[in-house]
């Protein structure tokens, strides 16, 4: 029975877009189910070889479910799916790998204490005489490499590398099984614009090449420029698909995110920077030639009550390193910091969680979600940490506080007692926001908040902070997207190399060229 | 029905259940309990004593596992609590009084504590992996037990200090009471203060941990502290149960059973989340085992095999893959249920 309503949907769907040929992947009526949440109900999706087909939405739309679907992560409740005509059930990437689909997920999956060779070909290992052959590894993945345009030394350890080059390395490690299918989970996350071309170049190659791409990004401008055909999820659903070329910019974000009315997005649009603050304003925190060697050089900053700070800088420029120091997460080496003028010592997180600042880490998966643990038991982890654990939360209070948070920044599945890593990326991140909250902060420390999250959450994330500083909080915003940075901040601080290179408010005439000016030239003089 | 089925405690309540059944049907009367001076007597009570000793070694290991430890020393601690126990009692003026027997207690458990903060102190301060931090104290610690006891086995007498082992209060046997209540006592506090989320939160994410303000150092070193506390009662009731203090058999393996016991009861050695009644069931188990194989009469030789086949049963049954198989026959077969 099952079968015959997603062939028939299967049918409308060749009816409404007839393609000469067959597609690669065809997937029917998928459903997947978690417990207490359903990821996917009833959902088509079709890859084309020599297509990149972007798969679309919100977090929790279903977009890392229904790829999971694919390559057997996540067992299928009802559905079918068929690979070249044959109908196919993987056991996992392993197995879909093997049938020529490979992923690429949005966390880079290696491993980092080994060599770069030896992750690219890890599974593929030339072999020689029983054992591993491992000049011709180190060949075979400088090819690899220089077909990514990466020029590094494939015998050093993937470590030592960047998060950016990190990824290039992943996707070239799915390149060796000769793929017919390319899943690459918002691969572009943590790249810049030069490594993000170089990216597509690659892409483009395989596409002409007849791989079938499958591509998750957030990035709007990044899907116009690479994509061909489009597909839409919102809450676990099929909205549409459908050709690049048919669906303009405007009409794909309505398609996602059917409900966030275009006055919400306007409010985050159209927050006046406060250029100037009162004169008897008294600074909430000041550093003073604050630095730790090999990280950030001593550096002054003042943040006030009421003010967002946002710190623009390359990655790797010490944005995140400067943050961390002002939460204790790692200590000083030099340097002092004044909480309400008087001098206070902040070595470990607990001491600056009982001086009431917060940090939420930008490796959300890391330093952030405690996955086995409920959605309630992760919010009120912060909170329970400060009382120690003798004094447990009431079990009243805890309640009303998760409720009112759940409540508050619309985490989906509502569900207080769902398990943190059964939530997509962009509501793990409202819960931990949940968990910072909660501690009532009076310093904020966000880093790279809207990271790899839909522009649903994102605005609802950036709105939240508009507030939190209307309502008195100092607040710290770092992120890679400068329109962010320049849209949500009083001031902004410029990072350069591991130091702070400028300090300039936000005022009309600071827009995206000038900042990337700065970034680039470590000059804050026009 | 299918919700009891699913239970993670289901298939080792089921293996005990067995254990018991077996030897039922071998001996109708093993299982029944008779009243002798005002004392429970039978096969049960037997069990309930003879667990004393790993269900204290136990619990602290289930704790340790939470935090992604492991303590391999428990077996030596135990070794080492005898030891200086005995030891004690034989040097002191008046073995026999009330007084010296707490006195050996309090020294022995004030030596174990140590321990334990030892083994803490290398893991959450030096930040040595537990497997290797705890082998020291593993290796070491029947060396120590052996120049305590000068190398023999002490013998001594003392009436009050062998009631840890063979008295009875309320008709239960000491060495059970003093166990199940210190093992309720616990669970209770981990239950009712934050303590035990704040440990699986340690467990299953470290840094995230760390940053979210848990003080994570002072966790992992109060539950290490704790677990030689608790390996150091049972050496106590170890000691009582033989009164002669021998440094080189004390506790032998007990690391071993205990792993096991924290394993059946369904808690990962991956750390994280926790299942004390769970443990408490895995030790019952193995008590139960050690019972069967006398009451079935199975050759000594094919002990140890008997054992390793229960136990791979019951953590078979508890896997999640192949839980998952079964649970996707199940599903296959109501499909085709439903599409018929």
């Amino acid at each position: 029975m099952i079968d015959s309503t997603s062939a028939s949907r299967a049918e409308q769907i060749t009816v409404q877009h007839s393609q000469p040929t067959n597609p690669t992947v065809q997937m029917a009526g998928i459903t997947v189910e978690f417990p207490g949440v359903k990821a996917l109900d009833g959902v088509d999706f079709r890859l084309f070889p020599g297509e990149v087909h972007a798969l679309m939405g919100e977090n929790g739309a279903g977009k890392s479910t229904l790829i999971k679907a694919l390559t057997g992560v996540n067992p299928i409740a009802a559905g079918t799916i068929s690979v070249n005509g044959s109908s196919m059930r993987f056991n996992g990437p392993a197995d879909a790998r093997e049938h020529g689909i490979s992923t690429v997920y949005q966390e880079v999956n290696l491993c980092t204490n080994l060599t770069v060779a030896e992750n690219i070909m890890l599974g593929s290992e030339p072999r020689r005489f029983g054992g591993l052959d491992w000049r011709t590894m180190r060949r075979q993945a400088k090819v690899y490499l220089e077909r990514m345009g990466l020029d590094i030394d494939p015998s050093s350890s993937l470590g030592s590398h960047s998060l950016a080059v990190q990824q290039l390395v992943a996707i070239s490690r799915a390149m060796v099984v000769d793929a017919k299918v390319l899943i690459l989970d918002e691969p572009t996350s943590s790249l810049d614009t030069d490594e993000v071309e170089q990216l597509f170049t690659v892409m483009r190659q395989l596409r002409d090449d007849g791989v079938a791409i499958l591509f998750v990004s957030h990035f709007l401008d990044q899907i116009y420029a690479i994509a061909d055909r489009i597909t839409v999820l919102r809450n676990g659903q099929l909205v549409q698909e459908r050709m690049k070329d048919q669906l303009p910019q405007r009409e794909l974000v309505s398609l996602m995110i059917a409900g966030t009315s275009d006055a919400q997005v306007s409010r985050a649009n159209e927050r006046v920077a406060v250029t100037e603050r009162a004169a008897d304003a008294k600074p909430l925190l000041q550093a003073v030639g604050l630095g730790r060697k090999g990280a950030v050089q001593p550096f002054n900053l003042d943040l006030y009550p009421g003010e967002v700070i946002g710190l623009a800088g390359l990655l790797g420029s010490g944005r995140t390193e400067l943050a961390r120091l002002l939460y204790g997460a790692d200590k000083a080496d030099v340097g002092s910091i004044k909480l309400a003028g008087e001098p206070v010592k902040l070595r470990t997180p607990r001491q600056a969680l009982g001086r009431k600042i917060a940090y939420t880490s930008e490796d959300r998966k890391g330093e952030g979600v405690i996955g086995d643990l409920t959605v309630a038991e992760n919010i009120i982890l912060g909170l329970q940490a400060a009382r120690g654990w003798i004094r447990p939360l009431p079990t009243v209070k805890a309640t009303q506080v998760v409720d009112a948070y759940i409540k508050a920044l619309g985490v989906r599945p509502a569900n207080p007692n769902a398990l943190l890593k059964n939530l997509s990326g962009g509501n793990q991140q409202k819960v931990l926001l949940a968990r910072w909250l909660a501690t009532a902060p009076k310093l904020l420390l966000l880093d790279e908040p809207t990271r790899g999250i839909d522009i649903g959450a994102k605005t609802e994330i950036m709105n939240l902070v508009s507030e939190l500083a209307e309502q008195g909080m100092s607040v710290v915003f770092i992120s890679a997207e400068l329109e962010e940075v320049l849209r949500l901040s009083d001031r902004i601080v410029v990072m350069r190399d591991h130091e702070k290179v400028a300090e300039i408010a936000s005022t009309p005439e600071v827009d995206v060229p000038r900042l990337i000016e700065i970034i680039a030239t470590g000059e804050e003089d026009k | 029905m299918t919700r009891i089925y699913k239970h993670r405690l289901f298939w080792p309540v089921v293996a005990l259940l067995a254990l018991l059944l077996a030897c039922t049907i071998k001996r109708p009367d093993i299982l029944g309990i008779s009243v002798l001076d005002g004392h429970l007597f039978g096969a049960p009570i037997d069990i309930l004593r003879n667990s004393s000793p790993l269900l204290l070694v136990s619990l602290g290991m289930t704790l340790v596992i939470a935090t992604r430890g492991i303590d391999l020393s428990v077996g030596a601690i135990v070794a080492i609590s005898g030891a200086v126990a005995l030891t004690f009692i034989a040097s002191s003026s008046n073995p026999g009084s009330v007084g010296t027997a707490i006195g050996a207690i309090v020294v022995a458990l004030g030596l174990c504590v140590i321990l334990g903060a030892f083994n803490g102190l290398l893991v959450a301060n030096f930040g040595i992996q537990p497997i290797v931090a705890t082998l020291i104290l593993m290796t070491a610690g029947r060396g120590v037990a052996m120049l305590i006891t000068n190398g023999q086995i002490t013998t001594v007498n003392s009436a009050p200090f062998s009631k840890l082992a063979s008295g009875f209060v309320l008709g239960l046997p000491v060495a059970a009471l003093i166990a199940y209540g210190v093992f309720a006592v616990v669970a209770l506090v981990v239950r009712r203060t934050a303590l035990g989320m704040l440990l699986e939160a340690v467990g299953i994410n470290p840094e995230a941990s760390r940053l979210a303000g848990v003080k994570s150092k002072t966790l992992v070193f109060t539950v290490y502290v704790l677990c030689g506390l608790l390996s150091g009662l049972a050496g106590l009731i170890f000691a009582a149960n033989t009164m002669a203090a021998d440094a080189n058999n004390a506790g032998l393996f007990i690391e071993l059973d205990a792993i096991l016991a924290v394993v059946i009861g369904g808690t990962s050695l991956a750390g994280g989340k926790f299942n004390l009644a769970g443990t408490m069931i895995g030790v019952l188990i193995i008590t139960t085992l050690t019972l069967a194989v006398t009451v079935l009469g199975i050759s000594p030789l094919v002990t140890s095999l008997f054992k390793a086949i229960v136990v791979i049963a019951v953590t078979l049954m508890m896997s999640t893959r192949l839980r998952a198989m079964f649970g996707s026959l199940r599903d296959r077969r109501r499909y085709q249920e439903v599409g018929a």
